[in-house]
């Protein structure tokens, strides 16, 4: 693929990781001029590229712009919902662990609408805007958050377990790396019930940098390798697994190359722009689907804040934290969208407001939704309800007095 | 239903644990297409105790699978596979490799219907055989199944007869949950009569197995069935035993347990696991809150010593429970209530 954006601080920043371009097109621009750093133009209004873009503005992509329009506005939507996130944990509306996706809308925007409704999704437990750009809903998104019983998981799993059946969202993972090898046995049964063909369904295992240093990953990569499974796994390189660095912790800084040993073909893009990833994660995805070919899709993405909500994220430095702004993908989209006409100021100002107020609307909602009620809590143990399944409360004795004059122990049968 | 199944079993031929093994996979393979197995060396090599021969000829490659030396790859993948409504069955080797799925099984299948609330259940099921006395030293010998055992999520069944390896495999197959179904490496060869036609056993019941009115011994995969040939031993000598097989390790039947208790008056656990925090732990911490004042003797154990077991023969004889041990703790609990003889 051609075109693809990439700024000079980050070009530099990834040189430093020991980092070579997976593709062999890239172009620079300046990432100062945000209005000017994107190389690719919209197809709808080439003549309004301006003339410092006209050398690379031809879009690769080819997207629309009713549909670039509905990037910025579902990235949008994913930056108010993390931010509010954000407030609601701190005044302990939410509780557990709070992984943001801030920073990373773009790389969620862009594969989300890279997969199809039917294909299946499994990510790790930084996984608020993949459940919110898989249509599963801001309200029961922000429920979940809340431990409410309208939140998709019922308020059973909370921030890092998302889940939603029918969207074939099949979860996100708290325990790092969990989710490789469920999601590689889901395209196992994707071969086991499905010819290969454009019209197969495929699966995309989402996980952060770190996550590739851990045992899962390489087993599950060398069983999606020799089964040819139709599967994509994309790791988000945000470039810290908590303070960690990716150089610190992983022998082959260049994460895409990491199924080499496996012959997995690998390729890194510019998670900045939901365009470039989308069109890479379509093409793994189609190859997947056609050719059982197993890939790796490495997005280059930034974590704008703390690894969660407590972390103030100290190991910054200063530069770092200052640069941080400047590489925030959400001003420059915008700008680009209004510089190529597919935008105006006032459409974007709404765009926005309608986010804020679907994120208000999302906390009024999960507020008002009940708590899980008491009498459910031993529902979900086991999908099949057996004899002598505990429902022992803390304090209750094994049998229940009295329990030698009538028999207790059936339980619910079967 | 009872009697029928005496008729048929008296009609029946012995046959081996591990052949009601064998034979069960082959029928759930043949009734539902969504069954399939994975592991490694189950195809080709036929499987390290056999129990897979002749399958990956009769079923190919796709239902019987031989996966590459990667537990946890293969056992989360069928997690997976379980997620979209197959239903795989994995054989691990032995229990001890189960540690390298250790997070698949605990963090995993064990989690995701109840996490996410009751969304998908993950009907998979995982054979493998624990059991020392093999000379295999010390992490090839391990009987860690109270580790599974305490797991809620998981449903670990434990048979001791051929009859009810076929009853519980069936039944874990075709349950909605991962079930652990803890074989025994020392009784694959051992033989019984196993009925003919579906036998589907139910989770969570233990079983008397042997009546008797003296003492309780409490027992499940191998210990049962030494617990069994014990209460024979000693009928001569005027001791009736009771034996109860807990079959069912999770969930587990107290209240069977306790009846029996509440008719003997004493209760010694013989289990495979190490003493500490072992299923006897359990059974024992039941028996005396359940059946405190039926009780004439503390509830006694006859566990593993509790070292990394050793491979000499003279050592590894000697570190486990047997049948001797047994005898000489029922010995004490009937001496310490002056049992006459």
């Amino acid at each position: 693929m051609a075109g693809r954006t990439q700024d000079p601080q980050r070009e530099k920043k990834a040189a430093t990781r020991g980092s070579a371009r997976a593709d062999s097109a890239k172009t620079t621009t300046g990432r100062t001029k945000a209005p000017a750093r994107r190389t690719t133009g919209a197809k709808a209004s080439p003549d309004k590229a301006s003339t410092a873009q006209k050398s690379t503005a031809q879009k690769s992509t080819g997207v629309d712009a009713a549909t670039r329009v509905d990037y910025y506005r579902e990235m949008a939507l994913i930056r108010e919902f993390e931010q509010r996130a954000g407030e609601m944990y701190q005044r302990a509306k939410i509780g557990g662990y709070c992984h943001l996706n801030l920073g990373e809308e773009p790389t969620v925007v862009g594969l989300m609408t890279a997969l199809r409704p039917q294909d299946y999704l499994f990510t790790n437990y930084r996984d608020h805007g993949y459940a919110i750009a898989r249509g599963m809903g801001a309200n029961r998104v922000m429920a979940e958050l809340f431990g409410r019983s309208d939140g998709v998981s019922k308020g059973l799993g909370g921030s890092m377990h998302m889940y939603d059946a029918d969207k074939r969202m099949l979860g996100g993972y708290g325990i790092v790396g969990g989710q490789i090898p469920p999601a590689t046995g889901a395209a196992l049964a994707i071969t086991l019930q499905q010819k290969p063909g454009p019209d197969s369904d495929a699966v995309m295992c989402q996980m952060g940098d770190g996550t590739t240093n851990i045992g899962a990953f390489h087993e599950a990569l060398n069983i999606a390798s020799i089964w040819k499974l139709p599967i994509v796994y994309v790791i988000i390189n945000n470039g810290l697994g908590m303070a960690t660095t990716v150089e610190m912790a992983s022998g082959e800084p260049e994460l895409y190359k990491r199924g080499c040993s496996y012959r997995i073909p690998g390729r890194r893009v510019d998670g900045s722009d939901p365009e470039v990833v989308r069109q890479a994660a379509e093409e793994m995805l189609n190859d997947a689907r056609v050719n059982r070919q197993p890939g790796i899709l490495e997005i280059m993405s930034y974590r704008l804040r703390g690894h969660s909500v407590v972390d103030p994220a100290r190991y910054r430095t200063k530069e770092e934290v200052a640069e941080l702004k400047e590489h925030d993908p959400l001003p420059p989209y915008r700008a680009q969208l209004i510089a190529d006409g597919v935008l105006d100021e006032k459409t974007a100002e709404q765009i926005d407001g309608d986010a804020a107020k679907e994120v208000a609307d999302a906390i009024a909602f999960a507020d008002a939704s009940p708590e899980p009620a008491a009498s459910t809590l031993f529902d979900f143990t086991y999908a099949t309800d057996v004899p002598n399944a505990s429902r022992l409360m803390p304090g209750d004795p094994v049998l229940p007095v009295g329990w030698e004059r009538e028999p207790v122990g059936a339980g619910k049968e079967a | 239903m009872a009697e029928n199944a005496d008729k048929q079993a008296a009609s029946a031929p012995e046959i081996t644990y591990r052949q009601a093994l064998h034979d069960t996979l082959r029928t759930e393979m043949l009734r539902d297409e969504k069954v399939f197995l994975l592991g490694e060396e189950i195809g080709k090599f036929e499987g390290s105790y056999k129990i897979t021969a002749g399958m990956l000829k009769e079923f190919g490659p796709e239902r019987v699978r031989d996966t590459p030396i990667a537990e946890e790859g293969f056992v989360g993948a069928a997690i997976g596979a379980a997620m979209l409504g197959m239903r795989p069955v994995v054989e691990i080797m032995t229990l001890n490799f189960s540690l390298i799925a250790i997070d698949q099984i605990v963090n995993h299948a064990a989690k995701i219907y109840g996490m996410f609330g009751g969304q998908t259940s993950v009907p998979m099921v995982i054979r493998t055989p624990g059991g020392g006395g093999q000379q295999l030293a010390a992490t090839h010998s391990q009987n860690i199944e109270a580790w599974y055992a305490s797991v809620p999520g998981l449903k670990v069944l434990a048979p001791s007869t051929p009859a009810d390896a076929k009853a519980m495999l069936t039944a874990a197959i075709r349950d909605d949950d991962p079930v652990l179904l803890l074989e025994n490496l020392s009784l694959y060869n051992t033989k019984g009569v196993v009925p003919d036609g579906e036998q589907v056993a139910e989770f969570g019941k233990a079983k008397v197995t042997v009546p008797g009115t003296d003492i309780t011994v409490v027992g499940y995969s191998r210990s049962a069935v030494i617990a069994a040939d014990v209460a024979q031993r000693l009928k001569p000598q005027g001791i009736s035993v009771e034996v109860v097989d807990l079959c069912s390790l999770r969930p587990l039947d107290r209240e069977t347990v306790c009846r029996s208790v509440m008719k003997t008056g004493k209760a010694v656990v013989l289990e495979d696991d190490w003493l500490t925090y072992g299923i006897g732990a359990e059974i024992a911490a039941s028996v005396q809150e359940g059946a405190f004042d039926y009780l004439d003797a503390p509830v006694r154990r006859v566990a593993a010593a509790e070292i990394p077991l050793p491979y000499a023969k003279s050592l590894e004889k000697i570190a486990l429970p047997d049948a001797d041990a047994l005898i000489r703790v029922i010995n004490e609990q009937l001496d310490a209530t002056r049992f006459a003889r």
